[in-house]
């Protein structure tokens, strides 16, 4: 099993549909994810848990293509950028309708950009996290970690077109449009269970009965239940669904945290669908009937060299610690099939890729050269890694850093571990407090953009790199703002090559692919590189 | 006896207290607070010092304590930072959920253990009493998490005879009075639902009732042992008295009294059992929500449950006694 095949697995998928072969088509389809839902409202969520049941329920402007992070047509059929970036068209598809039979149109996203752009109290602006990082603020900012906003406004010209305005253009856009926080709500259904409510409680925040009870989307799967003690959520068809209707009359999806659990409830029959089987099973899985779906890789796992430290101030030694990790063996023995070593710190697929950036090659000897020209032959150095996680870029950190920290004792730096849990202080310290010398952290794209990937870890200064070039910062920053979208490519080209090549505050390590495993009677899966999956078009028979 | 319960229920506030602020305090020491949990991975360092300052979590650790304790006395434990919930709502959902399992696996530990601890303590030495005595060393030292889940490949994977996991089958329609399922559906005559939720509970009452199981066991063993070499067992035999008889009145009477004591503390260890047990058949109680609330660092939910934790601890103690009380008169003496 290679991606290869799931690749091309994925487009078999894709041209079987519609040539029968539908199954049951009153099955109910069982998925297992590893975590509870947090709430149903797709603009006061930013994880994959939440997602997943929301991305059937909605829909957004744009789309991902099914398997790739390519954009097409979804509530909307066209979208245009003015010249200058500062103008976004929408014409918008006809004859769709919310699941509590109000029309969608044009007054229906603006009255969703609005609410956006307006949404009051501190506790609902802080929990609007995808809005933020596109739209950088909101009419009225609460509190002081607000931005700069980008919205100007919405205009219905008529029921079919609908006008975005931003004060300046945005690389992200209109690419975020496929955001699922950006996905379009109900506003008759918004109104009438007081979406906007977030109420403190305690240390935490509740939700409205729109967020919790009533999700109000245009997509092929409607809300049924949410049973929060066990974390079941009940969805079924939409039977008025404006396209391709769903295959299977119910979906439900359970969460079941433990990885083995979710293996057992595959292998007894309990579940159709389980998301991030270990990869060590995929082969167990197959030779049972299973089918194992990998997802293109979409992400970056680094490890980052904290600039703070005088000594990896001196890009000779940030150089040597890159000539010193035998990535190769690393990807081979510690990553799931299909991983590979990274070059850039952003996945091959998006625009603005540099095939041509600097590699570091495997090279013990120059890597102890390049330190004793630095006069850093007895380098100490803290090395930050996570417990208690497991990231789709990073199945086992700790393996990960025993691997590293062999090669780098190798060429005589001496590393000191420092092992913490994920939640329980890692990030804190790295991102925050920036006590560490090196560290492994990395990123899953949310959209088909490259200032998601570089402009989030390089484009300003954090704690995380100690990085202070201001050049390098505006050079991102330069790419962001280009609305031509072939100078846009140059740009990023560009960046990515000096990342690599003249600043390097971080070793780009690799890209893995995450997989989603089904049972042998599930048809028509596409798995996707943002874990974007979508059931209506999967079958059981 | 009433002065007797008021007694002991007074003195479990102060402790209550103390523990529940020893408590809060190191939760609140442990690095990787709320508002970092909340953000999740997209996380400033701005943001975060604005969350804290919405969230009032810059305050001092006792106005904290204070704002926390008042909303206790009103039966409001805030919300989950893991499911945005309402905590109290989580926990009315989870305890029935957990209780029932308990409920089943000390049923299973005493229907069986008693049984095979007075069988063996009769038969000492001989073939039976070796194999009891061997498979309860084995049963103390198995980890629960690996019985679990061997039982779970073997029974509901392999042979597919019962449910891998959950309390009733998804889909299932069932009407929810007390949340105890089985008698939910006694109560409704919902028979399906009564077979349903039986069928999934037998998995995990065995895995987590073989500790206990094994306790019991070896304490109703030793201590029938003990009764059946008293004077009065033997004045009983010399009387002629039925073996029955000698069996209800005198043997067990007697030697189920430290066997109750172990019973009671074995209750109020099963919570620590539960947390593993539900996690591998994904039970939804009380355990599942500790194990979800350590790895999230959902410190809201982890003070609440650390604090119903202590107070169920100290009522089934206070059980303990009491039952010792009515069923030793000296106790309530004394």
């Amino acid at each position: 099993m290679s991606v290869g095949i799931a690749v091309s697995l994925a487009a078999c998928a894709d041209s079987e549909r519609g040539e029968g072969g539908d199954g049951d088509s009153n099955a109910t389809l069982t998925i297992a994810g590893s975590g509870k839902p947090k709430n149903f409202d797709p603009i006061f969520n930013d994880d994959g848990e939440s997602y997943r049941p929301i991305r059937q329920m909605y829909e957004t402007l744009i789309q991902n293509k099914a398997g790739t992070a390519e954009l097409e047509p979804a509530l909307a059929t066209k979208w245009e950028v003015s010249p200058d970036g500062k103008k976004i068209t929408f014409t918008l598809r006809e004859g769709v309708k919310f699941h509590d039979g109000t029309d969608f149109n044009a007054e229906a996203v603006c009255f969703n950009t609005d609410r956006w752009f307006n949404m009051k109290t501190p506790a609902a602006q802080s929990q609007m996290i995808y809005y933020a990082d596109v739209f950088g603020g909101f009419a009225k900012n609460e509190t002081e970690a607000g931005g700069d906003p980008l919205y100007a406004g919405c205009e219905a010209t008529n029921p079919t077109t609908a006008v975005l305005s931003l004060n300046k253009f945005r690389g992200a856009l209109p690419a975020a449009f496929t955001l699922t926080a950006l996905s379009i709500s109900s506003p008759a259904a918004l109104k009438k269970f007081n979406a906007d409510t977030v109420s403190q409680s305690g240390d935490s925040f509740t939700y409205s009965d729109y967020a919790t009870k009533n999700p109000t989307g245009t997509g092929p799967f409607k809300f049924q239940s949410y049973d929060a003690s066990n974390g079941t959520t009940t969805l079924v068809r939409n039977e008025d669904y404006w396209g391709e209707k769903a295959k299977v009359a119910k979906l439900v999806i359970r969460t079941i945290e433990s990885e083995p659990a979710r293996k057992q409830e595959l292998e007894s029959g309990a579940v159709d669908i389980i998301d991030y089987p270990a990869a060590q099973d995929w082969k167990g899985l197959e030779s049972k009937g299973m089918k194992v779906e990998v997802r293109p890789a979409f992400n970056v796992l680094y490890m980052g060299m904290n600039e703070k430290n005088p000594k990896l101030k001196d890009l000779r030694v940030r150089q040597a610690i890159a000539h010193a990790i035998n990535r190769e063996q690393l990807v081979k023995t510690k990553l799931p099939e299909g991983a590979e070593v990274a070059k850039n710190f952003m996945p091959k697929t998006l625009d603005g890729y540099a095939d041509d950036a600097t590699g570091y090659a495997y090279d013990p000897n120059k890597a102890k050269q390049l330190l004793a020209a630095a006069g850093a032959s007895n380098l100490t150095l803290k090395f930050y890694y996570p417990t208690e996680v497991s990231r789709p870029y990073m199945p086992d950190p700790k393996a990960i850093y025993t691997s590293i920290a062999a090669d780098l004792t190798a060429v005589g730096i001496k590393v000191e571990p420092v092992a913490r849990p994920w939640n329980g202080g890692y990030k804190d310290d790295v991102q925050q407090a920036g006590k560490h010398d090196l560290h492994l952290l990395g990123w899953t794209g949310d959209f088909n953009d490259a200032y998601n990937f570089v402009g989030t870890f390089f484009g300003r200064e954090k704690a995380e790199f100690g990085f202070t070039d201001k050049a390098a910062f505006a050079q991102i920053a330069a790419a962001d703002a280009e609305p031509d979208a072939d100078k846009r490519k140059a740009l990023y080209e560009q960046v990515n090559r000096d990342l690599v090549g003249k600043y390097l505050p971080a070793v780009p390590i690799s890209h893995s692919p995450p997989a989603i495993a089904t049972a042998g009677n599930i048809d028509g899966l596409v798995a996707s590189p943002l874990t974007d999956e979508r059931f209506a078009p999967v079958s059981k028979s | 006896m009433l002065r007797y319960v008021v007694r002991r229920l007074i003195g479990v506030i102060p402790t209550l207290f103390v523990l529940s602020f020893l408590l809060y305090a190191w939760l609140r020491s442990l690095p990787g607070g709320p508002a970092s949990a909340l953000l999740g991975d997209k996380a400033t360092p701005e943001k975060i010092a604005a969350l804290n300052q919405t969230l009032g979590l810059d305050d001092p650790i006792w106005v904290q304590y204070g704002k926390f304790i008042g909303r206790v006395f009103t039966g409001d434990f805030g919300a989950s930072l893991a499911s945005s919930r309402p905590v109290a709502d989580e926990l009315a959902d989870a305890l029935p959920a957990t209780i029932e399992l308990a409920f089943a696996a000390l049923l299973f530990a005493i229907v069986l253990g008693i049984p095979l601890g007075y069988l063996s303590a009769k038969r000492r030495g001989g073939f039976f009493d070796n194999a009891t005595v061997i498979a309860t060393l084995v049963g103390v030292a198995v980890p629960v998490f690996f019985l679990g889940y061997v039982l779970k490949q073997w029974f509901a994977v392999d042979l597919g005879w019962l449910p891998p996991s959950g309390r009733v089958t998804v889909g299932l329609d069932q009407t929810r009075i007390t949340g105890f399922l089985v008698l939910d559906g006694i109560l409704t005559r919902e028979w399906d639902v009564v077979w349903d939720s039986l069928r999934h509970l037998i998995l995990p009452a065995i895995t987590l009732g073989t500790i206990p199981l094994a306790v019991i066991v070896r304490i109703t063993r030793a201590s029938v042992l003990d009764v059946l070499n008293e004077d009065y067992v033997r004045t009983a035999e010399a009387k002629g008295l039925r073996a029955r008889t000698i069996r209800n009145r005198h043997v067990l009477r007697n030697g189920l009294l430290p066997v109750s004591t172990t019973i009671g503390l074995q209750a109020g260890l099963l919570l620590a059992g539960a947390v593993l047990t539900e996690k591998v058949f994904v039970w939804g109680g009380i355990g599942s929500l500790l194990a979800e609330g350590i790895e999230k660092r959902d410190y809201p939910r982890l003070q609440a449950l650390i604090l119903v934790a202590a107070m169920t601890y100290v009522l089934v103690n206070l059980i303990v006694d009491l039952s010792y009380a009515l069923i030793d008169p000296r106790v309530r003496v004394r």
